[in-house]
């Protein structure tokens, strides 16, 4: 889409800019029409986009997951319930091996992450003009279709399971526990402020680093088809097809890592030192 | 990259994913596994024990013919020493009713020439008395000689 029209800046951010509908201090509410626009909206604010292609894709999930889960039969499996097994039991097995507490969330917490976000991530294997093309035929300007190229999905995601980390060690540990272990290590009681300031940073460091891990490679793989889509689209392939095959591992690889990272902090909250 | 109301949005969304999955999606699937996983254990054990069984079985059947094997020789030979036994007490029981009847026949025998010498004797006695009657004529007293010739009869 290197038209003319469009310089290649524009063209960039013009792709990198959320759907943003919130209270613009001078035009009122609406959608924002520029990026700046949407910086000045604040914190109350919404990513339409990301919101419906990350809700939509979860709905996806479930509604598929959900359909076999209505049929399933322990008898010779279908080939889709084949497939959901697979993926099913390759969850199961990787909280089996690092999560060794009797927790019934984990597990289909695990399996929510892993399938969700590989979904979103799918979303950049979509030639990145389709869908904003197609929206921008429908009169909508902005549309940014992987969802975790957003910061705030994945800092959601992030911002609940340190939620979840703070909750079960609290229900583990009690309070007492749980600021013992803040406290007490690694360096002796003396060290207390000094313990505490450094722990307290190793546990805010989990979300923080759960979510920017997967948005900034996210929003790198798209940048880069963002850029590969800048050159002449006869020469185009030649890069794209690579990059895309080589993403297929990362969205999947970054999938497996918020799950298993997730396993391993609400493991780590589970022990008791 | 602005951190807005999204972030929250997300949360929620997620929080409802992961409740929804729990729910609906993770129990039956796993427990269909479980379940497959018990049956396909208990069609080894199953099959193993039906193994088990065929070998028990095949033993069992090899033991009972030998078994009968014995009996059956047993049962002949038995058969065989009866059959003997019948043959020797028939040959036995046959010899004695020889005996028996040579026995029999040769008393009958002594007892019909006892008999026959009685009867001669007797007659021997009528003729004697007779031909004395003849030579003496009535001179005889026939009660007053009868011991006479009872005594010349019992010598005869």
């Amino acid at each position: 889409m290197a038209s003319g029209t469009v310089t290649s800046s524009e063209y960039i951010s013009h792709h990198l800019t959320n759907l943003t509908f919130g209270n613009h201090p001078e035009s009122g509410w609406g959608f924002a029409h520029s990026a700046q626009e949407a910086a000045e909206m604040g914190f109350w604010a919404i990513n339409v986009d990301t919101m419906l292609w990350s809700v939509g894709l979860g709905i996806f999930f479930l509604w598929f997951f959900g359909k076999v889960a209505k049929t399933v039969t322990s008898d010779v499996p279908g080939n889709t319930q084949n497939f959901i097994e697979t993926v099913i039991e390759f969850v199961d097995d990787n909280v089996k091996g690092i999560f060794h507490y009797k927790n019934p969330v984990i597990a289909p917490l695990a399996l929510t992450i892993f399938v969700w976000i590989f979904l979103m991530n799918l979303m950049d294997l979509v030639p990145v003009d389709w869908l904003p093309y197609i929206a921008g035929q429908m009169g909508i300007h902005f549309m940014k279709v992987v969802p975790t190229t957003d910061v705030n999905a994945t800092g959601g995601m992030a911002i609940s399971v340190f939620a979840l980390i703070v909750y079960y060690s609290i229900k583990q540990k009690g309070v007492g526990g749980f600021m013992k272990e803040l406290s007490f290590q690694p360096l002796p009681k003396i060290f207390l402020p000094f313990n505490l300031f450094l722990e307290v940073v190793g546990l805010l460091a989990k979300p923080v680093s759960l979510a920017l891990r997967l948005f900034g490679n996210m929003y790198a793989g798209e940048m880069i088809f963002i850029l590969i889509a800048l050159l002449p689209f006869w020469i185009q392939w030649v890069l794209s097809v690579p990059w895309a095959i080589f993403h297929i591992l990362i969205i999947t690889l970054q999938a497996f890592i918020f799950m298993v990272l997730t396993i391993v902090y609400l493991a780590m909250a589970h022990d008791d030192h | 990259m602005n951190i807005n109301l999204t972030i929250i949005g997300q949360a929620i969304a997620f929080f409802i994913f992961v409740v929804f999955c729990m729910k609906y999606v993770w129990p039956p699937i796993t427990g269909a596994l479980a379940e497959r996983k018990k049956k396909i254990a208990e069609g080894l054990e199953a099959a193993d024990r039906a193994t088990r069984d065929l070998h028990l079985a095949q033993e069992k059947a090899t033991a009972n013919l030998h078994e009968s094997k014995v009996q059956a020789a047993a049962i002949i030979e038995q058969a065989n020493k009866r059959a003997n036994q019948i043959i020797d007490e028939a040959k036995e029981q046959a010899r004695a009713e020889a005996d028996r009847i040579k026995t029999a026949a040769q008393a009958e025998i002594e007892q019909d020439a006892n008999r026959a010498k009685e009867a001669l004797r007797a007659q021997v006695a009528a003729l004697v008395m007779s031909g004395a009657e003849k030579v003496l004529e009535a001179s005889i007293d026939e009660k007053a000689h009868a011991q006479l010739l009872e005594k010349l009869s019992a010598e005869l």
